[in-house]
């Protein structure tokens, strides 16, 4: 996955990166259109698909709401890469098949508006840019069953199938 | 090495004898949660991945409470598909308006969670329920379809760490000072992953509703549950209501904390935190004279009977300051009864407060009392982040059912001292 990023700060909540006024729908296009939108109101019209977003600690903190993840996914960006993460949004992430990153040097060295390679095969996130590269700890064996399986239902379903 | 409360819950969950903090499981659940918000997207999760039955509909727990009564159409479209879910699948708790009440006061209060279980919640204040000696936690709604499908939920067994509360709790200050207090020192991710297990003379004497009131409010510090051993207050709260067989566990003498806080409990005041993170706490005497448009006493954090009797003391006879709004909203439909039996409701419709049918409503920006640019609210609800309650440019202040009711007699942020003497 290549892209350009946008860095946001820490603590991101989950209100801002969905407020709750839209979560009376389930549409993820819907969704998608207020991708950020109390972070910083003009987000979805500046980005392009496949652009990251850099954040730093404790990101997608607040409440349980998958439509956090699922807006950002929907909108096209290919990943996040943060500091840290809030579990919920973390196991979420993980269980919708979001791919995210948790990498303090790439989220301090990145700037905004850097292109970025990421390799999950290899484990590493390349600046285009500034051509430094980051390397990214992989995800414990039982969550990478999940993400390769697509995700946590097709995970259960196979597991169904399998008894 | 022997185990806290937490990993004895979720080995027993896990048919294993031990587990430690790292490990991976597949934990069985005794009680799953949704809402009209997250239970949507569980169900057509379920649905697409076309399982025809759930894993048992005496274990799945409904309850709409977000956006209802439904504030537009959209949210009753989603309301609906609860109801039809239920429905199709005969679930034994699925609560319809009237009957409903916000998830984490009502669970409790039917008796559905019980100590020792483990229970998992698509919201993010499942960990409430860390007050019955349970262990909970919130998770989102894929993690809900696929429970409901197979009853499990992969964890990965946190770390504990221990909060010691010493000596007693002064006058006015109550349970949600303490985690205010708390969340202030460590700040809003210092339990990342983290169990949170109170304890300590202050927990010990400690009502009930302000151990829900704690626990709730595990998740502001990034913690993935908080927990209170079971003992003798549990054991009162319990009877009557609880009737399938439960588990009080304690933690073992040698059990492995990360790392212990000790905290006087007689030198926390009454606290506020300051927009836009619950991290931001001030002893009230600090900020008091700030000037707030909206009051609201309510929601799973402080809803309780115990909160709404607390306001009414203070708004006995007296009445809200003429540009506030005071919005007051009984958790559930039993506590509004009891509200209304004791006398409550009278007191504050003679204070001139707006009193609503339980919802989560206005705390996190629904309906039933949205801020406008601008405008400044003083809350009992649990998060102030930016736009959480309206606006983006509006304000929360975060503080308790004593400092809620009395700033709402001045108009400003106001100690209960300065309105009422104990
Ligand atoms: S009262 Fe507020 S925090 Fe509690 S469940 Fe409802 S929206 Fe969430």
């Amino acid at each position: 996955m290549k892209g350009n990023c946008w860095k946001f700060g820490n603590n991101i909540n989950t209100d801002e990166i969905i407020p709750a006024r839209y979560l009376n729908t389930i549409d993820t296009k819907e969704l998608a259109s207020h991708c950020m939108e109390d972070a910083d109101p003009n987000f979805m019209k500046k980005i392009k698909a496949g652009d990251a977003i850099i954040a730093g600690n404790n990101f997608g903190c607040g409440s349980s709401r998958e439509h956090a993840p699922i807006a950002i996914k929907a909108a096209g960006l290919s990943c996040v890469i943060a500091k840290s993460f809030a579990r919920i949004f973390f196991r979420n992430a993980i269980n919708i098949g979001l791919p995210i990153f948790e990498c303090p040097e790439a989220s301090e060295q990145i700037q905004e508006g850097d292109e970025i390679e990421v390799s999950l095969t290899t484990g590493e996130i390349l600046d285009l840019t500034t051509k430094k590269r980051f390397k990214f700890e992989p995800f414990p064996l039982e969550m990478q069953e999940i993400i390769q399986a697509g995700g946590l239902m097709n995970f259960v379903k196979k597991k169904i199938n399998a008894v | 090495m022997g185990m806290t409360i937490t990993e004895k819950i979720i080995a027993a969950h896990s048919g294993l004898k031990e587990v430690h903090p790292g490990q991976f499981v597949y934990a069985n659940v005794d009680i799953c949660l949704g809402n009209d918000i997250t239970a949507p997207i569980a169900i057509d999760e379920f649905e697409k991945a076309g399982i025809k039955n759930v894993f048992d509909p005496e274990k799945i727990v409904l309850v709409p409470d977000h956006f209802t009564p439904n504030k537009d159409i959209k949210s009753a479209q989603q309301s609906k598909s609860l109801r039809i879910f239920a429905e199709k699948h005969r679930l034994k708790h699925y609560f319809e308006v009237g009957r409903m009440g916000i998830e984490h006061v009502l669970l409790p209060e039917k008796g559905i969670v019980a100590p020792g279980d483990l229970v998992i919640g698509a919201d993010s204040h499942t960990c409430t329920y860390g007050a019955l000696g349970a262990f909970s936690t919130g998770v989102g709604s894929t993690d809900l379809a696929a429970c409901f499908a197979t009853g499990k939920v992969w964890l990965k067994v946190p770390e504990s760490i221990k909060f010691v509360f010493h000596g007693k709790v002064k006058n006015w200050t109550s349970g949600k000072d303490l985690i205010l207090y708390t969340i202030g020192k460590i700040g809003v991710d210092g339990a990342l992953y983290k169990a949170m297990e109170f304890t300590g003379s202050a927990i010990s004497q400690l009502p009930m509703d302000d151990r829900f009131t704690m626990c709730n409010m595990a998740i502001e510090a990034g913690a993935k549950s908080g927990i209170i051993a079971f003992d003798q207050n549990t054991e009162e709260y319990i009877k009557g209501r609880v009737t399938k067989k439960y588990a009080a566990y304690q933690s073992d003498p040698d059990c492995n904390y990360t790392k212990t806080y000790e905290f006087n409990a007689d030198e926390i005041s009454p606290q506020i935190a300051l927009p836009s993170l619950p991290e931001n706490t001030k002893p009230v005497e600090e900020v008091s004279g700030i000037k707030i448009d909206q009051v609201v006493i309510g929601s799973c954090t402080n809803g309780r009977i115990s909160d709404l009797r607390i306001a009414a003391q203070i708004l006995k006879g007296k009445k809200a300051y003429p540009s506030i709004r005071l919005i007051i909203i009984p958790a559930t439909q039993d506590i509004y009864k009891q509200a209304l039996q004791e006398g409550l409701i009278e007191i504050f419709i003679d204070a001139e407060a707006v009193v609503s049918t339980p919802t989560c409503g206005p705390c996190l920006g629904g309906h039933m009392g949205i801020l406008a640019e601008g405008e400044r609210a003083l809350s009992t609800t649990n998060r102030n982040f930016v736009g959480r309650m309206g606006h983006p440019k509006s304000e929360i202040y975060l503080c308790s059912p004593a400092v809620a009711a009395a700033s709402a007699i001045t108009g400003k942020i106001t100690p209960p001292n300065e309105v009422i003497k104990n």
